[in-house]
């Protein structure tokens, strides 16, 4: 499994930007005693027997990775839950073209007083990430923390940076800003 | 340090901005790709790209190179790998770049254009390869 539960939650938020979202919301509560993560996207979904496979650590679709045969992402969140007493959700569906739109919501929630839970990882590192891929998508995280709640959206940050008309994070100059934006909303739980 | 407001954010960037111009010399930016899927996740990629944003800051060349992430670059083994392109120069595969190597990428090949010879990765994965 991951090191870290941040270093799962990167994971599986990048497989949320990667199914063509151009929407995905991220909500991390947090207590002294559990971390709960919603990832909700509306990219291109899975059927249900597409998403019963992606638990199977030995299914991958074969598109992301020609010639792979295994599939981490997933199989690593339920390894994850399962062995600390932690638990884990996943919806999705493909849509309909009208009516029901396509997309995929990732639910769990782990306890950490529970001494076999990986540590917590570095949170601002995690939002970095996931806000700084390349390509257009509107990302919006809302956090809730001990002491302290913010809601941060890729589009206001990226203008904040001048960066509204190339839509991602480019240099290492706004790279290291983000960094610093993200750590002062989390100053509180950081200490 | 307070929570920063947006606006904070934007001061802060156009502050940066001003120095970065005045640098502005023949336009040709330098780029990092560094290989952020489950594999390089879970062999520290965050903590390499974390390396970099700080060599680059610390050098002054945060506005010169562009660091961008990508997924799985199909060699699982030896991650973290990052890409390094620059102009003029074939572009480079690196890996097992963690924070000490990613300093060495930054002072060697971006600075020196020398390249990291035992860190080149010039084929895929055994696994990948027709038998």
């Amino acid at each position: 499994m991951h090191y870290t539960l941040c270093d799962m939650f990167s994971d599986l938020t990048q497989n949320a930007i990667e199914a063509g979202s151009s929407i995905i919301t991220v909500e991390m509560i947090m207590t002294d005693t559990t971390i709960s993560v919603s990832i909700r996207d509306n990219g291109k979904g899975m059927t249900g027997e597409q998403l019963a496979r992606a638990t199977d650590p030995f299914y991958t679709d074969g598109i992301k990775h020609p010639g792979r045969k295994v599939g981490l992402g997933i199989p690593f969140l339920i390894q994850t839950a399962e062995t600390t007493g932690g638990s884990w959700n996943i919806r999705s569906d493909k849509g309909n073209g009208a009516d029901i739109p396509s997309g995929t919501a990732v639910d769990c929630s782990f306890d950490l007083t529970n001494i076999d839970t990986p540590p917590v990882g570095d949170v601002a590192g995690y939002f970095r990430h996931i806000l700084s891929f390349d390509g257009r998508y509107e990302l919006i995280i809302s956090g809730t923390f001990p002491g302290t709640s913010f809601t941060v959206k890729r589009s206001e940050v990226l203008d904040a940076l001048g960066l509204a008309e190339q839509g991602s994070f480019t240099d290492a100059g706004s790279l290291k800003l983000l960094g610093m934006y993200l750590e002062s909303l989390l100053e509180a739980y950081y200490g | 340090m307070a929570k920063m407001s947006l606006e904070d954010l934007r001061k802060m960037r156009e502050a940066t901005q001003q120095q970065i111009k005045k640098r502005e010399t023949d336009g040709k930016t330098a780029q990092i790709i560094v290989g952020m899927g489950t594999c390089g996740i879970a062999a520290g990629a965050k903590a390499t790209l974390d390396a970099f944003v700080k060599e680059l800051d610390e050098k002054g060349m945060g506005g010169e190179v562009v660091i961008r992430q990508t997924g799985c670059m199909g060699l699982c083994n030896n991650e973290p790998t990052v890409e390094v392109v620059v102009p003029g120069m074939p572009s480079i595969i690196y890996g097992g770049v963690n924070a000490a190597v990613a300093k060495g990428i930054v002072e060697k090949h971006l600075m020196k254009k020398e390249l990291l010879n035992d860190r080149i990765i010039d084929r895929p994965a055994v696994d990948l390869l027709k038998k």
